[in-house]
């Protein structure tokens, strides 16, 4: 992008577990930052007014509104969009309930439901039909009802605890 | 050879992509010295303007160009978009210019396009243009636009009335002259916009090499757009190839051709570079398609048996400014009323009105909606005024299994006359109640009201025309690397057509869903295309696929008998090879196709047509007509006004199914678009057509803590209209929703004798019509 009439900084962070270093517009948006500059286009912009959710990231494990949040805000942070929510070439469990129970139809909200109930479920991975219902009331899906994805992370947090009580 | 995939619940293929962040929208699409542009659009919703003065935009640094109408090719300052769905209901034919020329007739309506380096340069130089507005009275609701006097919404308009038909079955005056009971019923319904998740957007990259351009757009079909464009820019079709990549959800609006297409491929044409577009949400709120206002007023005759006499009224249509989708949505409206209930007199009168609001056109359910609360809301003011069940005055009127297929009388927007092909009412409606404990349901809201608790049931029976011609491509093609790929004109936003369309093929190929590749949506693959709305790709690219896949799989069959010297009919299809049963002669499907392409030099005369390739376009006579019943129960809560959703029961009947899993998220999602209709969804205008809802702050979606769980009931009738028995699913979840909700609203609230008239119903209107019942109110 070549806004040179605009303020510039130079900002290092970390992206998907990478070291990033790149010299930004201050006025940019974390997403454009993600998209635009890093080609990381999973990261899906809805409305960018903070209100459906479809952006979200994890800032430092947070679930944060890429379009609310600047660029330059993110210097020092650890950020991790959808990209790196699979383990190599395994989905995690969430992403694999998500592909078992339809919870997904045009794909576009997705991202943001992954990271956000990523968060959710590091806090709670017994969760009632009722919690999920309200961790996902920030994020809008125009497609599936909502129902599907909540069939999503109830079985996604039995393989967690699963997978806790294996280990 | 048997179904083996077709009626299994595959694990979508689509999924691992988008799971991963590796989805391709248009958004996701950079190419090579690619700039952006940003439309500059009107602020009013009428107004005249003469000079615009980008001087300020084009001084700014990275700013390429402004383009204005007055910059436009000169085919596009002579045409407006084509109307490519006329009728004889049209009154008056008003298109809109690719930009406006001087006059804009809705808030939104593009004025003119800044191409810069970036989109935040272009919006910095677009807030720099100077346009000289001059504010003319605009039309803002629609049955005050068709009163004397009413400001014009085209300035050389004769009037506002766009259209009118006039449907008419049968003798409604003697009907309702013999009537032994009348009722009226006056109903406003809105229906917002269809607020996919993924805006509106377009890459238009011309190639110099080629003489072409290349557009990557957003859409429900890219064919239909390049039928557009080709007549805009008067290029032959070599000249411009259109894809549709992956689409963040369209339910319906994406199937339109819209201004800023036109404008856009000038830009990229002009520039000489590639130019992209995206609309951000406020655009979205201003200028994708909507389906809005609808005034019915509406009377039914019955007889002492509340037997259906007959049904007439008049219905007012908001069409907006511009009519780019004709007449379709009211005509849908007005046809669908009837359901699946006998009517032998039906007399309709649709006024069809301009407003300066954006274009409506169909969303999710395209005016059927409407028609269902309409026809529903007259059998409860009946079963209401006559004291009789609800369930038993729809007992009495349904058709029968027996009488199909049944002639309504009517002629469909398809020009043919409706007929319904098969369906089994009375048991869909009798099914659903059983589920939800219709028969006690008396008892447990006598015990809940004794609790000061308010809990209502609803229910609306709808049939669904599906699977509209003219027909969907589809060409099935074996590589020389012996590897599957169908091409099909089908546009998926969602709907999982690489998983089905790829079950179907399966079953001929005797492989998996995995080894067949479902190419979708781009004009270079398939010459024909229609996409993909209206409920028409199950019936229409499914059947197709299911044709062109069996034509493929006997021609494979031909060369692979041929290669080993045995009859094609002892050759089976089997895991990418063709095999004789009870012997282990075997060829792979890349040796036959490699065979089928021929040897340079050598001659093929005589044998079979070189290639292992077919191609169908299946051409229904006539729409598929799926039905279905939904059940909710509610409680309001009589001081707030607010509504709980407590249960929500489908019974649908899609014909056969190609993917349980598919269809039911279909249904569901279907539903949830419903609830946002009858309770939350509303595109508010001021009184000078200014929208006031424009972000999702003020426009509410439903979200996930007021979503219901829905249970859902098949019934599977197959049609006998094509080969797979199949008809449409993606409407269906939404078509009877509103009714049956704003019916159980109205049946909690009974004590209060409140009637429900209106859609959306919101907390605030149900205070308001409980007046001094409403708990915690003394006036």
């Amino acid at each position: 992008m070549t806004d040179t009439t605009i303020d510039q900084r130079t900002i290092r962070l970390q992206v998907n577990g990478r070291p990033v270093e790149r010299t930004v517009p201050t006025r940019m948006t974390l997403g454009d930052f993600l998209r635009i500059e890093l080609e990381l286009t999973g990261t899906h912009f809805g409305c960018e007014h903070g209100v459906c959710g479809a952006c979200t990231v994890l800032v430092d494990g947070m679930s944060m509104r890429s379009c609310l949040m600047l660029a330059v805000q993110a210097a020092g942070k650890s950020i991790t969009t959808v990209e790196g929510l699979a383990n190599g070439n395994a989905l995690s469990p969430l992403q694999q309930a998500f592909w078992n129970n339809h919870g997904l139809q045009c794909g576009f909200c997705t991202p943001g439901m992954l990271t956000t109930l990523t968060e959710f479920l590091a806090h709670n991975d017994d969760p009632t039909e009722t919690e999920i219902r309200d961790a996902i009331s920030g994020n809008i899906c125009r497609c599936t009802g909502y129902q599907s994805i909540v069939a999503s992370t109830l079985e996604a947090a039995r393989v967690i605890r699963d997978q806790k009580g294996a280990a | 050879m048997g179904a083996k995939w077709f009626g299994a619940s595959v694990k979508r293929k689509e999924d691992p992509a988008f799971l991963t962040g590796k989805g391709r929208y248009v958004d996701d699409i950079k190419l090579p010295g690619m700039l952006y542009g940003y439309v500059l659009r009107s602020p009013h919703a009428h107004a005249r303007f003469r000079t615009i003065d980008k001087s300020a935009a084009l001084a700014l640094p990275g700013v390429h160009a402004v383009y204005t109408f007055a910059d436009m090719p000169e085919s596009l300052q002579k045409q407006t978009i084509p109307l490519l769905v006329p009728s004889p209901a049209i009154k008056q034919v008003y298109m809109q210019h690719c930009l406006a020329r001087d006059e804009a007739c809705y808030v939104g309506e593009p004025i003119a396009i800044v191409v810069a380096d970036s989109r935040y340069l272009a919006e910095d130089a677009a807030g720099l243009v100077d346009i000289d507005y001059e504010v003319l009275s605009a039309a803002s609701d629609c049955a005050d636009a068709l009163k004397p006097g009413a400001p014009l919404v085209h300035t050389d308009a004769t009037s506002n009335l766009a259209a009118f038909i006039p449907i008419s079955v049968g003798d409604t005056d003697a009907a309702f002259a013999k009537a032994a009971h009348v009722f009226r019923e006056q109903i406003f319904q809105h229906r917002g916009g269809p607020f996919f998740m993924e805006c509106r957007g377009m890459i238009a990259a011309p190639d110099p090499a080629a003489d072409s351009l290349t557009i990557y757009v957003s859409s429900q079909g890219p064919h239909r757009h390049k039928r557009v464009l080709l007549d805009l820019f008067d290029w032959a079709d070599h000249q411009l190839r259109i894809v549709t990549p992956d689409v963040g959800g369209g339910f319906g609006p994406k199937g339109s051709f819209y201004a800023e297409y036109g404008a856009l491929a000038a830009c990229a044409m002009a520039l000489r570079r590639p130019v992209k577009w995206i609309e951000d949400r406020h655009e979205n709120f201003l200028s994708t398609q909507q389906e809005r206002d609808q005034y019915w007023d509406m009377e039914i005759a019955v007889d002492k048996d509340a037997k259906i006499l007959g049904v007439r009224g008049k219905l007012i249509h908001d069409a907006g400014a511009y009519i780019p989708w004709g007449v379709v949505l009211p005509w849908i409206a007005a046809t669908t009323v009837p359901g699946p209930y006998v009517i032998p007199a039906y007399k309709l009168d649709v006024s069809v009105m301009f407003t300066n609001k954006v274009a409506t056109s169909p969303v999710r359910g395209a005016g059927r909606p409407e028609a269902v609360v309409t026809m529903e809301r007259l059998m409860d003011s009946v079963a209401r005024q006559m004291k009789l069940d609800r369930a038993e005055v729809r007992r009495r009127n349904f058709i029968t299994p027996e009488q199909m297929p049944y002639k309504v009388g009517i002629i469909f927007r398809d020009g043919r006359p409706v007929t319904y092909d098969s369906g089994d009412y009375p048991v869909c409606q009798e099914k659903a109640l059983a589920a939800a404990g219709y028969d006690d349901f008396a008892t447990r809201q006598e015990a809940a009201r004794k609790q000061g608790r308010y809990i209502g049931l609803g229910f609306a029976n709808a049939v669904e025309a599906t699977g509209l011609g003219p027909y969907e491509s589809a060409t099935a093609r074996v590589s020389t690397s012996g590897k599957i790929t169908v091409y099909t004109g089908a546009t998926p936003q969602g709907q999982s057509h690489k998983t089905t369309l790829a079950q179907i093929a399966a079953d001929q190929f005797g492989c998996t869903p995995d080894d067949v590749t479902i190419v979708t949506a781009d004009t270079a693959a398939t010459a024909l295309g229609v996409g993909s709305f209206a409920a028409r790709t199950a019936v229409n690219a499914g059947s197709s696929v299911h044709l062109a896949s069996i034509e493929l799989s006997h021609k494979i069959k031909q060369f692979a008998a041929e290669m080993m010297e045995v009859a094609a009919e002892d050759v089976v299809l089997e895991n990418g090879h063709a095999k004789v049963a009870g012997s282990d002669l075997t060829r792979s499907f890349k040796d036959i196709a490699a065979r089928a392409v021929g040897m340079p030099g050598y001659s093929m005369a005589g044998g079979l047509t070189p290639g292992l390739e077919a191609t169908s376009h299946f051409t229904p006579d006539q729409s598929t007509y799926s039905n279905g019943t939904h059940v909710a129960e509610v409680e309001v809560d009589i001081e707030t006004g607010n509504v709980t959703i407590l249960r929500y029961i489908v019974m649908h009947d899609c014909g056969t199914v190609i993917n349980p899993m598919v269809v039911e998220g279909q249904v569901v999602g279907g539903v949830v678009h419903g609830v946002g209709n009858a309770f939350f969804e509303r595109m508010v205008y001021d009184e000078n057509a200014q929208p006031v809802s424009t972000h999702f702050g003020e426009y509410l979606l439903p979200t996930s803590t007021e979503s219901p769980n829905v249970e859902i009931l098949h019934m599977e009738t197959p049609s006998p209209l094509n080969p797979l028995g199949v008809k449409g699913a993606g409407e269906g979840g939404t078509i009877p929703a509103i009714a049956a909700l704003l019916s159980a609203v109205e049946n909690a609230l009974t004590p209060f004798g409140v009637i429900i008239s209106e859609a959306p119903i919101t907390p605030d209107r149900i205070v308001k019509l409980l007046g001094k019942a409403a708990r915690g109110r003394t006036a």
